[in-house]
């Protein structure tokens, strides 16, 4: 997914998917304990960060523009990029 | 009448033409059928108006046109406004209107089963070319008005079902002349833009007249040249445009077009928090059969187990299922602290931790070997230290 700040971070979907198939995982109980932990800590982590997408109190709100050489901008309700 | 005296010149005939029809005829209203329509470039659009029997040319300034609510099409029976001028230049008289209307509301919808006929036919309207949205959109693309109701009430409910995400207005008319080709330039902009997973392309209720511009083949065109998936929500339940037969999806409104578009984020939490304990009660499982595995070794070793280490750990055991009990009753805002500490009882009960206490075991062909009966003379052993294996030979 596209990312303006050139993290890496995963998209919602993404997250969820990883966290359905490490929960998967953790149920069959068939990864030895040090493996286990090592993804229930990823799931948690990944749990944690659908749960602030989820969660999140506001909607952002932009408006497409563009200027005479094409080139696109978003601005928010003030007017300025971010 | 023209045989005695000196002769007309061109131009004097065609300036007294001129004269006497643009004085005979400086309003009119007229009736007739459209056909050869063209917009110019410049914006001007031409075209003649005929009847059974005659026709004649008309043409329609740029900033006349800018209030037409419709783009006329050929076939469609009008009546406009205007004044016969000649042009001299030619030799040509024509109409210059004011204005046009459908002659009755039967025009448009006859304009429409035009198109959607010719539409049709292309196979615009096909199922097998809808595209399925997206399940999770991230970015979702708005195309309609920046005051109207329409945006307010998908601004609502995106915010009420699914706040996590981006909604990215391209604003446009959406009635008026010139208003089909914003909204088919403002689809073509997400396209080239393309960092949207959905576009809605919405307009709150109106007349048949007011939602024209979504019955405009430019619209149709630029929803089905999209590369992403378009969601129409065009006026209410019961208006249908040509839009929404070329959209991937049909919304019956624009607050129902974001409903379709995200999930309820309400069932989302339920289905993350199921995925949270289910973790929880699998890693829980996992670390009390380690313990018991631990007291196994602890006691084949006849390491003389100390009471209180027995007791420790279940003492540890009985306060990971309390805090179990605790955290699944809780909400969510629980979920760092309790993984922490889960985190450390987890380690606490980890055989590599019972060694860094001094504690050893002891493998034979690798395997555990849990009672001094299972050792002979001359076996080789691997004795396990917290830091590593000692190898070793029984006497």
């Amino acid at each position: 997914m596209k990312n303006k700040k050139g993290s890496s971070t995963k998209s919602f979907e993404q997250s969820l998917r990883r966290l359905e198939s490490i929960v998967d995982q953790l149920e069959s109980a068939e990864l030895p304990l040090e493996e286990s932990l090592k993804i229930y800590e990823e799931g948690i982590a990944l749990s944690k960060a659908c749960m602030e997408t989820l969660t999140r109190a506001e909607l952002k709100l932009r408006t497409l523009s563009k200027d005479v050489e094409g080139t696109f901008r978003l601005t928010n309700s003030e007017g300025t990029e971010d | 009448m023209l045989t005695e005296g000196t002769p007309l010149t061109v131009s004097e005939l065609t300036r007294r033409i001129k004269q006497t029809l643009e004085r005979g005829f400086s309003y009119i209203n007229l009736q007739g059928e459209i056909s050869n329509f063209k917009r110019h470039t410049s914006g001007h659009l031409y075209f003649t108006l005929k009847d059974e029997t005659s026709q004649i040319s008309g043409v329609m300034w740029r900033s006349r046109a800018a209030d037409l609510a419709f783009t006329p099409q050929d076939g469609m029976h009008v009546v406009l406004s205007g004044r016969v001028t000649v042009y001299e230049v030619r030799g040509n008289y024509q109409v210059e209107i004011y204005s046009i209307h459908p002659l009755g509301v039967g025009e448009l919808q006859l304009a429409f089963e035009r198109l959607r006929n010719k539409l049709g036919a292309e196979g615009l309207f096909e199922l097998d070319r809808k595209r399925p949205l997206p399940e999770f959109p991230t970015r979702i693309g708005i195309v309609t008005s920046p005051t109207g109701a329409a945006l307010h009430d998908m601004i609502h409910v995106l915010g009420r079902r699914f706040p996590g995400v981006v909604a990215i207005l391209n604003p446009v008319r959406v009635q008026g002349a010139g208003a089909a080709e914003e909204v088919s330039r403002a689809i073509a902009d997400f396209n080239s833009y393309a960092a949207v997973d959905v576009i809605i392309v919405a307009r709150g209720g109106g007349s048949l007249e007011d939602l024209w511009a979504f019955n405009e083949e430019v619209v149709a065109r630029a929803i089905h040249h999209s590369r992403i998936p378009v969601v129409s929500a065009i006026g209410h339940e019961t208006d249908f445009t040509i839009a929404d037969f070329v959209a991937d999806l049909r919304a019956p409104t624009p607050s129902a077009a974001a409903e379709l578009v995200v999930r309820d984020r309400n069932s989302l939490i339920d289905i993350v928090r199921e995925y949270w304990y289910t973790m929880h009660e699998s890693m829980l499982n996992m670390v009390t059969q380690r313990r018991d595995v631990i007291l196994h070794l602890l006691r084949s070793y006849s390491f003389n187990t100390p009471i209180d280490l027995h007791r420790r750990f279940s003492q540890r055991v009985d306060e990971l299922q309390r805090g179990m009990a605790i955290s699944m009753g809780h909400r969510f805002a629980m979920v760092k602290s309790t993984t922490e500490s889960l985190h450390h009882r987890v380690g606490a009960l980890d055989p590599e931790m019972v060694l860094r206490r001094g504690y050893a075991m002891v493998y034979k062909n690798h395997s555990i070997v849990s009672s001094s009966k299972d050792v002979h003379g001359e076996d080789d052993l691997e004795v396990k230290f917290h830091d590593g294996l000692v190898r070793t030979t029984v006497q």
